[in-house]
């Protein structure tokens, strides 16, 4: 706890370009930036694989191979690639890491609902791309939201990781102390992360409860 | 910009089994034991922990709870909260390691025995099984798939979550990442990413095998 004490009582750590504010701002930036990206890739290609069945197989050959990459390996390897000192050979990996479980979860809600309530659909005379948005998208959102939470936090963790190859962030305490030695750097920066990944966590479960129909949530 | 061709052979030739603590093989050997301790660990804890909250439900919500939050919470971190009580030992990436198996694996059993048909259960009552014997025999082999499916994901997980304890010094194969970063040398690097995946293929079709050895009636009612 003394730790938690020197890192946080610090006033030097609340200040300037490598104070906690300017790097929870710096990794919450790479963060979004990865994850919305990753999100528009993702949620329309999984939507289009899911309504029409096609391309499945890739889906799940992609979503095994995203899980056994190793992170800090891909991380290295693309920033030694393009070139180090830039922001952008960072976001790659991240968005490569970010898109499987999106990608995975929208393809998997989709494919799950009922094939009654799409037959419905189509007998109330709905057209294809409306049954998509009107009927089975609502009814997968809660696994596309799962989806989307799984691929943040991985983002928020991975960007972590990041400070090993110069990323700003809040990577850089841990880092930097284990390089130093400074543990409640370490620790300090530890917490801040975990805490930085327990807030998106709860986000994206407020914005469940709020975006999710109550209908759909009462049949789970 | 490095002007060097990704993989130099001559490299993994002469590293591969030098003999040194970083030489490849020992690397892999490193990367083995580190990535199914945690898993291993994981099953031990978790199987009697899940038959718990299948057996009583009031303890499921909890425990996901806390597996939500754990599982939510970046390797790293885990790594270094740790380093301050276990030091650079193996240890320091095994324990957050078996969190993380546990975070797919509690659910994977509780799901397991809940996918087991209620006729199937009724059945081997009405057969004079008791409990215990109906769990061994009857209910934990119908929940196979479901834990497998669990346990395929904690392993491959863990296979690749190991190297981020390289930055502990704990990383197994992901330690060639941090010396071909500081080198700027591409093939250790390369060589680190294939066989972490080569690793995880591996040990995902093993299990896979398994299944299929465990569940042979999966099999028979297909080709029927």
């Amino acid at each position: 706890m003394n730790w938690l004490a020197d890192f946080f009582g610090d006033a030097a750590h609340w200040s300037g370009p490598d104070g906690i504010p300017a790097r929870l701002l710096e990794h919450l930036g790479y963060s979004a930036a990865a994850f919305l990206v990753a999100a528009l890739i993702a949620v329309p290609l999984g939507m289009l694989i899911g309504h029409t069945g096609r391309g499945a197989l890739l889906v799940v050959v992609a979503a095994n191979a995203a899980r056994a990459l190793p992170t800090l390996g891909l991380l290295v390897l693309v920033v030694l690639l393009a070139g180090v000192g830039t922001v952008l050979p960072v976001l790659v990996p991240l968005i490569v890491l970010a898109v499987p479980p999106i990608l995975v979860n929208t393809y998997e809600g989709l494919r799950g609902v009922d094939a009654d309530l799409r037959d419905a659909a189509y007998g109330m005379g709905l057209r294809g791309r409306q049954v998509l948005f009107r009927t089975l998208t609502p009814v997968a959102l809660p696994l596309i939201l799962l989806g989307l939470r799984l691929s943040a936090i991985q983002v928020v963790s991975t960007a972590t990781v990041a400070a090993f190859v110069g990323l700003g962030g809040l990577g850089r305490f841990i880092i930097d102390g284990l390089a130093t030695k400074a543990y409640s750097s370490v620790i300090g920066g530890a917490v801040l992360v975990a805490a930085l990944a327990l807030a998106v966590q709860f986000g994206f479960l407020l914005l469940d409860r709020v975006v999710v129909s109550p209908g759909v949530r009462q049949t789970r | 910009m490095i002007e060097e061709p990704l993989v130099r052979w001559d490299w993994i030739a002469r590293n591969w089994d030098s003999g040194s603590p970083s030489a490849i093989s020992t690397l892999l050997e490193n990367h083995v034991v580190t990535a199914f301790l945690p898993v291993l660990l994981g099953l031990v804890v978790a199987l009697p922990l899940g038959l718990a909250c299948a057996r009583w439900r009031w303890l499921y919500q909890p425990t996901a709870a806390l597996m939500n939050v754990t599982y939510s919470l970046p390797s790293l971190v885990l790594f270094s909260i740790f380093l301050s009580v276990t030091g650079l030992t193996r240890a320091t990436v095994v324990i957050p390691l078996t969190f993380f198996a546990l975070a797919v694996l509690i659910p994977a059993v509780v799901d397991g025995l809940a996918s087991v048909p209620d006729p199937v259960r009724q059945s081997a009552v009405a057969m004079g099984f008791r409990p215990a014997r109906r769990l061994l025999r009857v209910e934990l082999p119908v929940a196979v798939p479901v834990v497998l499916a669990g346990l395929r994901i904690a392993t491959v997980s863990s296979i690749s979550l190991v190297s981020v304890g390289a930055l502990i010094g704990q990383g197994g194969l992901g330690n060639l990442f941090i010396d071909g970063w500081q080198r700027q040398f591409y093939t250790p690097i390369v060589v680190g990413i294939a066989l972490i995946v080569l690793l995880a293929v591996l040990a995902d079709g093993l299990l896979v095998l398994a299944q299929r050895l465990l569940t042979p009636w999966s099999r028979a009612r297909s080709a029927a």
